[in-house]
C-alpha cells in the first residue's frame, strides 16, 4: 500500500516523500532514507562474508556462506564459526553501538562535534582499562585474568563513570547541547591525562599491552566478548529507533519541542543514556575504536540527505566501517594494524572527501 | 478577577469564555525575579498584543503562559484547569506557541517543518495520517508557502522563514496561539505581511491570539487588546484607545510622544517627541 503523496491544490509538490498506510499504521517514506539502510545492509554481509574467509587459511566465499548455513566440511566450520566468527560478529556489534551512539549523541547536542570520542565516555574508559593492565600486576596468570575478564567491566564502570560526571556537571533543568560538550572536552582531557600518567608509570610489556587496547582492536576476541555486546544492543537499538520521533522535534530547541508536547528533560535523559551506554559496551569490547562515532553519522546524514543522521543507517555503517577497516588491516595491510588505527585513517578521509564535495557544511 | 474563574458561568452570558489565564504568577530566572503577582486573561476568540519595553518580562510571561517556563508560584491555567497539571502532549493539541527565533534544523524542507507541527496528534504507529497530509498541505497554502514546499528552510528569506514557522502553527490544528516577537528582524512590508497572516488567523480561523509586540503603531493597528507591561507587573490593559495615551507612553515607556488617529485605521498612532529622563 503505497502511493506517492498526492498534490491537491496547485503547487503543492513534496516528492521524495512516499506515503505508506496499511492498517493502522501510517508513515513516512524516503526513497534515500529507505535504500541507504539496504544497502549498507549488504555491503555488511559482503565484507563480512569476505572477512571470514581471508586469514592464514583463506577460505572462498562460497564456502564461507555454505559454512555459515551448516553445510562446510569441519575444519572449515571451525576455523569460521569458532576462530574467525566471534571477531567478525564483535566487529559488527561495536560498529553498530558506536554509529549509533554518535547518531544519537549528535542530534541531541545538536552539534557533530559531540560523539562518545568528544564527551570523554572512551577517555574514561580507557583510563580505567589502561589502570587494570597497569595497576592488574605485572604478568602471568593474573594479568591473564584481569585482562580476560576484569578488563572489559572496568572499561564499562570508567565509561559509565564519566557518563555520569558529564550529567552531573550538564544538567540545569535539561541538558544544554553545547555545555554537554565543553563538560565532556574537559572530562575527555582528564581522561586521557590520567591514561598518559598510567603509562608513564607503567613497564614496557604493560605499555605496549595498553597502547594496543587503546587504538581498538578486535584480535583474539571470543563469544564471550560477543554475546554481553549483542544483549545490550537487543535492548538499546529498539529503544533509540522508539525515539526517533522525538529526536526529530528535539532538534527544533528546547522550547519548540516543548511547545510540540515533547517532555524535553524526561527524553533528552533516556537518550543521552542510551547512547552512552551503547559506547560503554563497546568500548568495553574491543577498546575506543576512534572515529566511528564522530564520522560515520555524518557521512550517513550526506548519503540519506535529510536533516539529522539516520539512526538505522549509521549504525549499520558503523559496522561496515569496523568490519571493513579490520579486513585491510589484516590483509592488505603488510603489517596487521590494530582495527582503530584503520578506521580513522580511512574514515576521516571520506568525511573531508564529502565535505569538500557537498554544499551543506554541517549538521547535527 | 479570580471570581470569574471561579464563577464562569455567572458572567459567562456577558462576556467570552477565559481560555489561558495567568493568576498571580511569579516569574524568574535562578535569582533572578522577572514577573511578580502578575494576572492575565485570555478570553475565547480575543487578539491580545503584549507590549512594553525591553526588559519588561512580556516575552517571560509569555513562555509561562506557554508553560516553557514553570512559575516559582501562581500558576497557569488553561481551559480551567493548571497547565502544569495538564500532560504536555494534551496542551499542544490545544496551545501552540512560537518562540522568539526559534532554530531549524539545517537541510530541513519546508514541507518537512509544517508537518512537523502534527507531532502532537501523531503517535509511533500513526505517523502520517490523511489528516496530517491535508492539514499541512492546507496549512502551505493558506500560508502562500505550498510553492516552497520542497526549498530548505535555511535558504528562505527572513519573511518567508516566518511565514514558514506560522504555518507549522498552523498545522499544529491549535485554537490558542502564542506568538513571540514574530516580526523581529524583518523590514516593515514584511512586518505588515507576517501581521497580515496573524489577522487572519484570528479572523477567517477564529484562533485566540496573543503576541508580544515592539511595535506599538502595528500593536494598535492589528490587536483589539493590548496590554502594556513594566518590571514584570501590568500596567494598563484594554483596547489600544485606552491603553496607548500620552501619560501611559511617559510612564512606561520613558517616552514623550503625541497619539495621532493612524488615518488608515483609525486607531491610535504613537508620534514620538523625545526620551524622558
Amino acid at each position: 500500500m503505497t502511493s506517492t503523496i498526492t498534490t491537491r491544490g496547485p503547487g503543492v509538490r513534496t516528492d521524495r516523500r512516499r506515503t505508506v498506510r496499511v492498517g493502522p499504521f501510517s508513515g513516512v517514506v524516503r526513497t534515500r532514507q529507505l535504500l541507504l539502510p539496504v544497502v549498507a545492509l549488504a555491503a555488511l554481509v559482503l565484507v563480512s562474508a569476505v572477512s571470514l574467509g581471508r586469514g592464514d587459511y583463506p577460505i572462498g566465499l562460497g564456502d564461507v556462506l555454505r559454512t555459515l548455513v551448516g553445510l562446510g566440511d569441519p575444519t572449515q566450520q571451525f576455523i569460521v564459526t569458532e576462530l574467525r566468527a566471534p571477531r567478525i560478529v564483535v566487529g559488527v556489534l561495536v560498529g553498530l553501538a558506536l554509529g549509533l551512539s554518535g547518531a544519537l549523541i549528535q542530534t541531541f547536542a545538536r552539534n557533530p562535534l559531540a560523539s562518545p570520542d568528544t564527551l570523554g565516555i572512551n577517555a574514561g574508559a580507557s583510563a580505567a582499562a589502561v589502570g587494570v593492565i597497569v595497576l592488574g600486576g605485572g604478568s602471568g596468570a593474573a594479568a591473564g585474568l584481569l585482562g580476560g575478564l576484569g578488563l572489559p567491566v572496568a572499561a564499562l564502570l570508567g565509561g559509565l563513570l564519566v557518563a555520569l560526571l558529564i550529567f552531573a556537571l550538564a544538567w540545569r533543568q535539561g541538558v544544554d547541547g553545547y555545555r554537554l560538550v565543553l563538560v565532556g572536552v574537559g572530562l575527555s582531557a582528564v581522561g586521557f591525562a590520567l591514561v598518559d600518567w598510567l603509562l608513564t608509570r607503567s613497564d614496557i610489556q604493560d605499555a605496549a599491552a595498553a597502547t594496543v587496547w587503546l587504538t581498538g582492536s578486535l584480535n583474539a576476541r571470543t563469544w564471550d566478548q560477543a554475546w554481553p555486546l549483542g544483549l545490550a544492543l537487543a535492548v538499546l537499538l529498539p529503544v533509540a529507533l522508539a525515539l526517533s520521533r522525538q529526536l526529530g522535534v528535539l532538534q527544533f530547541g528546547d522550547d519548540t519541542a516543548r511547545a510540540l508536547g515533547v517532555r524535553v528533560g524526561a527524553t533528552q535523559a533516556v537518550v543521552v543514556l542510551v547512547a552512552v551506554a551503547l559506547a560503554a559496551v563497546a568500548v568495553a569490547a574491543a577498546g575506543p575504536v576512534q572515529f566511528v562515532a564522530l564520522v560515520v553519522p555524518q557521512v550517513a546524514v550526506r548519503l540519506a540527505g535529510g536533516s539529522r543522521p539516520p539512526l538505522l543507517a549509521s549504525a549499520l555503517l558503523g559496522a561496515v566501517l569496523v568490519v571493513g577497516a579490520d579486513l585491510l588491516a589484516r590483509t592488505v595491510l603488510p603489517v596487521a594494524l590494530p582495527v582503530g588505527i584503520v578506521t580513522a585513517v580511512v574514515g576521516a578521509p571520506y568525511l573531508l572527501w564529502l565535505l569538500v564535495r557537498g554544499r551543506r557544511s554541517i549538521t547535527a | 478577577m479570580t471570581a470569574t474563574l471561579a464563577h464562569p458561568d455567572l458572567r459567562a452570558a456577558a462576556r467570552p469564555r477565559v481560555r489561558l489565564a495567568a493568576e498571580q504568577v511569579r516569574l524568574a530566572y535562578g535569582e533572578n525575579v522577572v514577573v511578580d503577582g502578575l494576572d492575565l486573561e485570555l478570553t475565547d476568540g480575543s487578539f491580545t498584543a503584549i507590549v512594553g519595553p525591553n526588559g519588561c518580562g512580556k516575552s517571560t510571561l509569555l513562555r509561562a503562559l506557554g508553560r516553557l517556563l514553570r512559575p516559582t508560584s501562581g500558576q497557569v491555567v488553561l481551559d480551567g484547569k493548571p497547565i502544569a497539571r495538564t500532560p504536555t502532549r494534551e496542551v499542544a493539541r490545544v496551545l501552540g506557541m512560537l518562540p522568539q527565533t526559534p532554530i531549524a534544523p539545517e537541510g530541513l524542507t519546508v514541507a518537512d517543518l509544517v508537518a512537523r507541527g502534527r507531532h502532537p496528534h501523531q503517535s509511533w504507529l500513526r505517523q502520517w495520517s490523511r489528516d496530517d497530509e491535508d492539514v499541512v498541505a492546507e496549512a502551505l497554502r493558506w500560508t502562500d508557502m505550498d510553492g516552497f514546499a520542497d526549498r530548505p528552510v535555511d535558504a528562505l528569506s527572513g519573511g518567508q522563514r516566518q511565514r514558514a514557522w506560522i504555518s507549522m502553527a498552523l498545522a499544529q490544528g491549535t485554537d490558542l496561539l502564542l506568538l513571540d516577537e514574530p516580526t523581529t528582524y524583518l523590514d516593515l512590508s514584511h512586518q505588515i505581511d507576517v501581521l497580515e497572516l496573524i489577522a487572519r488567523l484570528h479572523a477567517e480561523r477564529g484562533r485566540t491570539v496573543a503576541v508580544v509586540l515592539h511595535d506599538l503603531n502595528l500593536a494598535a493597528r492589528y490587536a483589539h487588546r493590548l496590554v502594556a507591561m513594566k518590571h514584570g507587573v501590568v500596567v494598563a490593559s484594554g483596547t489600544p484607545a485606552e491603553v496607548l495615551t500620552e501619560q501611559l507612553l511617559a510612564d512606561v515607556f520613558d517616552l514623550e510622544a503625541r497619539v495621532v488617529t493612524d488615518p488608515v485605521s483609525g486607531t491610535p498612532m504613537v508620534v514620538p517627541v523625545r526620551r524622558l529622563r
